[in-house]
């Protein structure tokens, strides 16, 4: 109904216009610097302009503290900046490789870093392939009409909202001495095991805990992945007469390997960075037992009181060189499964 | 406004910046940790000095000790972003980063004639440095619960060796359904007594470290022997990587007969433990070689990199008067690292009397300590050698390593970092 605007539409149109204004003044305050840097760069180049405060960033944050990380490699001794740090070229690498057997740490000059090497093995195959396995069927299930789906879905999903370390302090108190899987063993009048005493014990929650508390994550993807599959295909599948079985084997894994890939590489990624939860919940004991390769180089860089930078250093390239080659494998092969599917 | 008011304004507005910079507080910042309630003493005798000192503000950070103070001080030092002061232990690993406070202090006799033995473990070889003063001297030794002797019928040993202690704590442990006879922090520096009663020499004649000797085998052995037999308590050592873990819980819990630790302990179990049991320090067991503890303690230190160096040295001038240690020491039932306090002695705020004879106990100790404990106290490296031993003896524990290994390991492990900080 026309007629003379009321105080909240005369308020509204106020800042309409206020807005238009700031808006205004804003664009053309870019204008006055992108037209003449438009001219300088011409057209092409602006993209560059564009990304310079991303680029900036990564530079600062992420890629010069790389190339410092390589240089602390090639130093030595307990001083913190570079410049106090005497040049040892490739002594620190030398020394973590040197082994007259590989298979036995205990020949090597850096026994912990081989241990830790073959303990970050142990945990990474066992954890992502138990991660793989259990979210593909986690997500297999809660991708079929049950009851309750929307509640088991949050369900899965909510250890990945709890932090880290809440995560290995909750699974410390049921897993020490007096916790509470303790109590239930007592309880059902079996022995108390030391679950944190064995080694193998140990190294065997630690791969559980870390499943537990990461497969929401995954699962999710992968119930994404299950999603896109269209059903037509099954059923032209069910009218070519194929088992649930082979449904799976000739359509859904076919059609689910690239999100398993990303699934694959993101939970590897994971699991050679693992860090926070083991060092919580065992310390990487007993012994050396849970010791992962992270911890390692926490612990030669800053655990101790007295730090050895150049080792942490030398030992963390290597580790960032295995896990780009471990990448790049699986991307390869992910790429050659996804032509086989086309 | 009108022009007449302008001048008035202006002047008051210049006074007040004028006598807001001149009050302005200096903030300084004491990194600390607690063994017991002692950080809440030390905050009353400071906010008694920014009381009569309203131009210095001291904030207290307190820290858990394994990570705060062993681990993120040191590099929060060399990274040049430290606190003003500090209460540390590692006296002689730190040194490099410590404030000489002599030429800042009105009295530095009074410091030199009170503290002066153990500023030497806080300062290079040679120095006369003043760089801070004792919150406590401890000694390392056992605590016994004597209920359990008593409800086992056994009367505690006067002394005895480390296997005749091993023998009786089992004793009462199973006559008692405890769970453990012994535990001992997890710690090299625990260790080194009873490895030094047993003849560990950890110096040779030139003063450099040498680990593998029989009398530190036979230490280790025993340590070997007891985490086998389920006489020590595994979780503390095997249970606990990486770090320094404390075996309080044990005893305070009453699990466990015998607890290996030192005298910063009574004021926790003077409170955590009540009437819950009696307790009583026992002399350190005997070796073929000594029956020795260590000697050790914390002190409050200044750091080189304080922007306030002047207000820094009042501030520790204050607390190391003898009315205001006086007051620490007897109210955190801490022995005295003062020597006139130690000689005149301290009157310890507490009404048990368990509290009172553990003190006095640990006291008797000092003399008893051997020379080479105390040498071992003021080597600067001391930590990179109990690191080695507590890590590698504990990869013996749990099958990593054999004996012969550990002590080479320990040996080359301690060759390394000394070769790394420049100290070979």
């Amino acid at each position: 109904m026309a007629g003379t605007p009321n105080a909240f539409q005369r308020a509204n149109a106020l800042v309409g216009r206020a807005t238009q204004r700031v808006y205004a003044l804003t664009m053309n305050a870019f204008g006055l610097v992108m037209e003449p840097a438009q001219k300088l760069l011409g057209v092409r180049r602006m993209a560059y302009l564009f990304v310079l405060p991303n680029l900036l960033v990564f530079g600062i944050f992420i890629l010069f503290p790389m190339l410092l990380n390589v240089y602390f490699a090639m130093t030595e001794g307990g001083n913190l900046f570079p410049q106090d740090r005497p040049f040892v070229g490739a002594a620190n690498f030398e020394r973590l490789y040197t082994c007259t057997d590989y298979g036995d740490p205990n020949t090597c000059l850096e026994d912990r870093f081989w241990r830790a090497a073959r303990n970050t093995g142990v945990f990474v195959f066992f954890q992502v392939s138990g991660m793989v396995l259990v979210s593909l069927i986690t997500s297999m299930v809660l991708n079929r009409k049950i009851v309750a789906r929307g509640f088991f879905r949050s369900v899965y999903f909510y250890p990945v909202l709890l932090s880290p370390v809440v995560v290995a302090l909750i699974w410390k108190w049921i897993l020490q001495r007096d916790g509470v899987l303790n109590a239930i063993l007592i309880a059902l009048g079996l022995d108390p095991i030391n679950f944190m005493l064995d080694g193998t014990w140990a190294m065997t929650w630690v791969i559980l805990v870390s499943i537990w508390a990461h497969m929401g994550f995954y699962t999710l993807i992968l119930l994404a992945g299950l999603q896109s599959i269209p059903n037509e295909l099954y059923d032209a599948g069910a009218i070519d007469g194929t088992s649930t079985l082979q449904a799976f084997r000739h359509i859904t894994l076919p059609l689910l390997m690239p999100t398993m890939m990303v699934v694959l590489v993101l939970s590897l990624i994971r699991a050679v960075q693992m860090f926070d939860e083991v060092f919580v919940l065992t310390g990487g004991g007993p012994g050396s037992a849970t010791m992962l390769m992270v911890q390692y180089i926490y612990m030669t860089g800053f655990g101790t009181q007295n730090p050895r930078f150049g080792m942490a250093a030398a030992a963390s390239v290597t580790l960032g060189a295995v896990l780009l080659v471990a990448t790049l494998i699986q991307l390869r092969l992910g790429q050659g499964s996804e032509r086989h599917l086309a | 406004m009108s022009t007449r008011f302008r001048l008035p304004i202006l002047l008051a507005l210049t006074l007040g910046l004028l006598l807001g910079s001149a009050f302005a507080q200096v903030e300084l910042r004491m990194t600390w940790y607690d063994d017991g309630a002692e950080g809440v003493v030390m905050r009353e005798l400071l906010d008694r000095f920014e009381a009569a000192n309203p131009d210095v503000k001291v904030i207290m950070d307190t820290v858990p000790y394994s990570s705060g103070i062993l681990e993120s001080l040191p590099l929060q030092l060399a990274a040049g972003e430290g606190p003003d002061i500090a209460r540390v232990t590692n006296l002689g690993g730190l040194s490099q980063y410590f404030l000489d406070l002599r030429p800042y202090l009105e009295d530095a006799a009074y410091w030199d004639a009170n503290f002066g033995p153990f500023l030497d473990w806080m300062r290079p070889a040679g120095s006369d440095a003043i760089p801070g003063f004792m919150t406590q001297l401890t000694v390392t030794g056992p605590f016994v619960n004597k209920t359990l002797f008593d409800q086992a019928g056994i009367a505690v040993p006067e002394g005895g060796t480390w296997q005749e202690w091993a023998a009786v704590t089992r004793q009462v442990a199973e006559a008692t359904g405890t769970p453990f006879a012994m535990v001992m922090d997890r710690t090299g520096h625990r260790l080194a007594g009873p490895a030094i009663s047993q003849g560990a020499q950890f110096l040779d004649a030139d003063g450099k470290i040498v680990v593998d000797d029989p009398g530190m085998r036979a230490m280790m052995q025993l340590m070997i022997d007891w985490h086998a037999d389920g006489t020590m308590v595994p979780d503390v050592w095997i249970g606990s990587a990486g770090s320094y873990a404390a075996g309080n819980e044990f005893f305070v819990n009453g699990q466990v007969v015998l607890y290996m630790s030192g005298s910063w302990q009574v004021g926790q179990f003077t409170n955590l433990i009540g009437d819950a049991f009696d307790w009583v320090v026992v002399p350190n067991p005997c070796g073929p070689a000594a029956c020795t503890g260590m000697p050790g303690g914390a002190g409050v230190v200044a750091l080189a990199e304080t922007e306030h160096p002047a207000e820094v040295a009042r501030v520790m001038e204050f607390l190391a008067q003898e009315e205001q240690l006086a007051e620490f020491y007897g109210r955190s039932l801490f022995i005295p690292g003062h020597l006139g306090l130690a000689e005149s002695g301290v009157t310890f705020a507490t009404e048990n009397p368990l509290t009172g004879a553990a003190l006095t106990a640990f006291s008797q100790q000092v003399p008893l300590l051997h020379p080479i404990a105390y040498a071992m106290q003021a080597y600067p490296y001391n930590f990179v050698v109990f690191n080695a031993i507590r890590d590698r003896l504990t990869q013996v524990f749990v099958g990593e390593l054999t004996l012969d290994q550990a002590l080479e390991r320990i040996q080359a492990d301690i060759d390394e970092a000394l070769r790394e900080s420049g100290a070979n």
